[in-house]
């Protein structure tokens, strides 16, 4: 059967939910050899096996963490060069679709980016892609040369498929390139404890509408209500409110969660780009015209600091 | 020395009118207003900033599109830039990103530059990568998404905010720089500016003129095919209620229904 080689993407040695679903997705178009740099890069072994990786290739060197994204690629083309796989899986992160961009120009392939499902072909892998803020579902294909396809978070839900996982150690000569772009310093988020806002299964979010930085308290404990990773339209992280690592939108991050909760945010075409396929979404808004409710599944119109609260009080007794 | 800025400014379908496929799969432009894209507005910006603090800079904007794309490149040049390059040629329709790289590449080189500036994706394409390509093409540094970004003795700062992390990068000149829409407001054009940029000198270039052949760009040239493209159906109408001061718990019997609590 014909090798995929995945891109793994791992906090010193921990592997995220993205590179378990493509490895899920891997499986359907051939067999996962999975590619871990960096730190950590043998810790992943067991979790990348777990989930149907046949081989774990992984290099580390200070170069990793001290140039910028070159010597991953580098890498990669190591690994690609070894494998001659039949497609390349990366996770769309911005880094990595950096990579995988790299990666494609250099073994004379195209690429295809953000897709969100992904199925075996006649003429290899097909992509699932969404278009204009997911007014479009389109399918895609590269025509040329061995396929390079990121995929977004939470395409797919991740299943467990034990295989191998034999560590094998990845022989990376750097190129030339490799260090001209220095990390200079690099200061580590620091973590809220709450979901990832790209993985979690909910996401509640708070637009202009909060009004106010220490209100995005009231949009926190109904997150935290639901186990929920908390988000932002841009006018709320412009106004300071709220991180711009939580905006969600166009320019922010794309979620794609079971559960959307929009609290105070009008729905402008830029916020839809980043939630519109989210499978179930809620909103509550003061504004009955807001173009939101053409989305919604349940919305409620009304003010959120009245709304939000009981529903955060009803959400904990429930639970109890 | 003169600093050589080329920013790359992508023409593209206003994101707030209806947005469509045509026939052949590719952007229908004929149904939707055109402009430059917002995301580049952002690289003009950083672009005058720098050229502001250098002794003395050139900015040239550059675009790789169609006849209207002019407009994109005239709002650029009325914000400040001081000239334009338009490549243009009937075989770039339907050209993929690894084409459009090339594109680029060639007329970056054939313009001459020391640093070159992109936005951080374009409004409708939205991959994020052509600026990343440019450097591999280029072969010079990708120092790219920066929310800040600076110039100085032939050395370019940044600061990207990643997911996990906010990185300090440094390269020398020649490189690749992008920059996000945290970088700083981009400036409207004075009625000063737009009345200059009548002026100022718009050069058109075909494939010919970079030396690529038909065959390497356009749908028949392309790394990648679309093979269908369907209108995500309409969401079906939802319940809307009306808070009466049982809103929050009308939600939550929602929510209970649908067993997220
Ligand atoms: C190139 C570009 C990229 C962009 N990228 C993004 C992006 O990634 N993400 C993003 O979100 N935006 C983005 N935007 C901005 C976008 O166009 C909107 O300006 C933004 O989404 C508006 O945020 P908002 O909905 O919070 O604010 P508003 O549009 O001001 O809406 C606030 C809403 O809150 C409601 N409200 C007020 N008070 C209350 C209350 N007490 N209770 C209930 N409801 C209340 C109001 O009725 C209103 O509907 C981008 C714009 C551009 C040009
Ligand atoms: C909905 C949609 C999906 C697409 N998906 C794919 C795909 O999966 N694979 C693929 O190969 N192609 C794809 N394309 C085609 C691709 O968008 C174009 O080739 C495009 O010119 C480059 O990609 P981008 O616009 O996404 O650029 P990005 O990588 O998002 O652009 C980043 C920056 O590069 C510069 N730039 C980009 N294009 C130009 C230009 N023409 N002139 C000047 N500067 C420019 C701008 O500074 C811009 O801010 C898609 C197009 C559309 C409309």
């Amino acid at each position: 059967m014909a090798e995929v080689l995945v891109y793994v993407d791992h906090v010193d040695g921990a592997v995220r939910k993205p590179t378990l679903e493509l490895l899920t997705l891997a499986r359907r178009i051939g067999e996962p050899v999975a590619v871990a740099l960096g730190n950590g890069a043998a810790d992943t072994a067991a979790a990348l096996a777990e989930h149907g990786a046949v081989k774990v290739l992984t290099a580390d060197a200070p170069e990793f963490a001290d140039y910028l994204v070159v010597p991953k690629v580098d890498a990669l083309q190591a690994a690609f060069d070894a494998v001659s796989p039949a497609a390349v899986l990366l996770p769309s992160s911005a880094e990595a679709k950096e990579i995988g961009a790299r990666l494609a120009l250099r073994i004379g392939s195209g690429i295809i980016t953000d897709a969100v499902d992904l199925e075996a072909g006649d003429q290899g892998p097909v992509a699932t892609q969404s278009a204009f803020a997911a007014s479009y579902t389109t399918k895609s294909r590269v025509s040329k040369g061995t396929p390079v396809i990121t995929v977004k978070p939470n395409s797919v839900a991740v299943e467990a498929a034990p295989a191998a996982g034999a560590v094998e150690a990845l022989d990376v000569s750097f190129s030339e390139k490799a260090t001209g772009t220095k990390v200079l310093s690099r200061t580590p988020r620091e973590s809220t404890g709450r979901p990832e806002l790209t993985e979690a299964a909910i996401v509640v979010a708070g637009g202009r509408g909060v009004n106010g930085a220490e209100n995005f308290a009231v949009i926190e404990a109904l997150a935290d209500s639901l186990g929920a990773a908390v988000g932002a339209s841009r006018a709320a992280v412009d106004a300071g409110w709220y991180p711009h690592t939580s905006q969600v939108g166009q320019t922010g991050k794309s979620v794609s969660p079971q559960l959307y909760i929009a609290s105070g945010i009008s729905g402008a075409i830029q916020h839809r780009a980043g939630m519109q396929t989210s499978k179930t979404i809620v909103a509550i808004n003061k504004d009955a015209e807001a173009p939101i409710f053409e989305l919604v599944d349940y919305g409620v119109v009304g003010d959120l600091f009245a709304v939000v609260p009981q529903l955060t009080d009803e959400v904990k007794s429930r639970k109890g | 020395m003169s600093l050589r800025i080329v920013v790359c400014v992508k023409y593209v379908p206003d994101a707030t009118g209806d947005r469509h496929f045509a026939d052949d799969l590719t952007l229908d432009r004929d149904d939707v207003d055109g402009l430059l894209s917002e995301l580049d507005e952002y690289a003009v910006e950083q672009a005058l900033q720098i050229a502001d603090e250098a002794d003395d800079a050139e900015i040239t904007v550059l675009t790789v599109g169609p006849e209207d794309a002019k407009d994109a490149l005239r709002k650029a040049l009325s914000m400040g830039a001081d000239k334009a390059v338009h490549v243009e040629d009937d075989d770039l329709h339907g050209t993929d990103v690894i084409g459009t790289s090339l594109v680029l590449a060639k007329a970056i080189e054939k313009t001459g530059y020391d640093l070159v500036i992109c936005g951080m994706a374009s409004t409708d394409g939205v991959m994020g990568v052509l600026p990343a390509l440019l450097s591999e093409r280029l072969g010079v540094p990708q120092v790219t998404l920066l929310s800040e970004v600076s110039v100085e003795d032939g050395t370019v700062k940044g600061r990207r905010d990643g997911d996990s992390a906010s990185e300090q990068l440094e390269a020398s000149l020649p490189a690749v720089v992008s920059v996000t829409d945290q970088s700083g407001e981009a400036r409207y054009p004075s009625f000063k500016g737009i009345m200059a940029a009548k002026k100022k000198p718009v050069e058109s270039l075909d494939l010919e003129d970079l030396e690529i052949e038909a065959d390497e760009v356009g749908l028949e040239g392309s790394w990648t095919a679309v093979d269908s493209a369907t209108e995500r159906p309409a969401r079906t109408a939802g319940t809307i209620v009306k808070d009466e001061g049982e809103g929050g718990r009308q939600l939550a019997e929602f929510l209970a229904g649908q067993k997220f609590i």
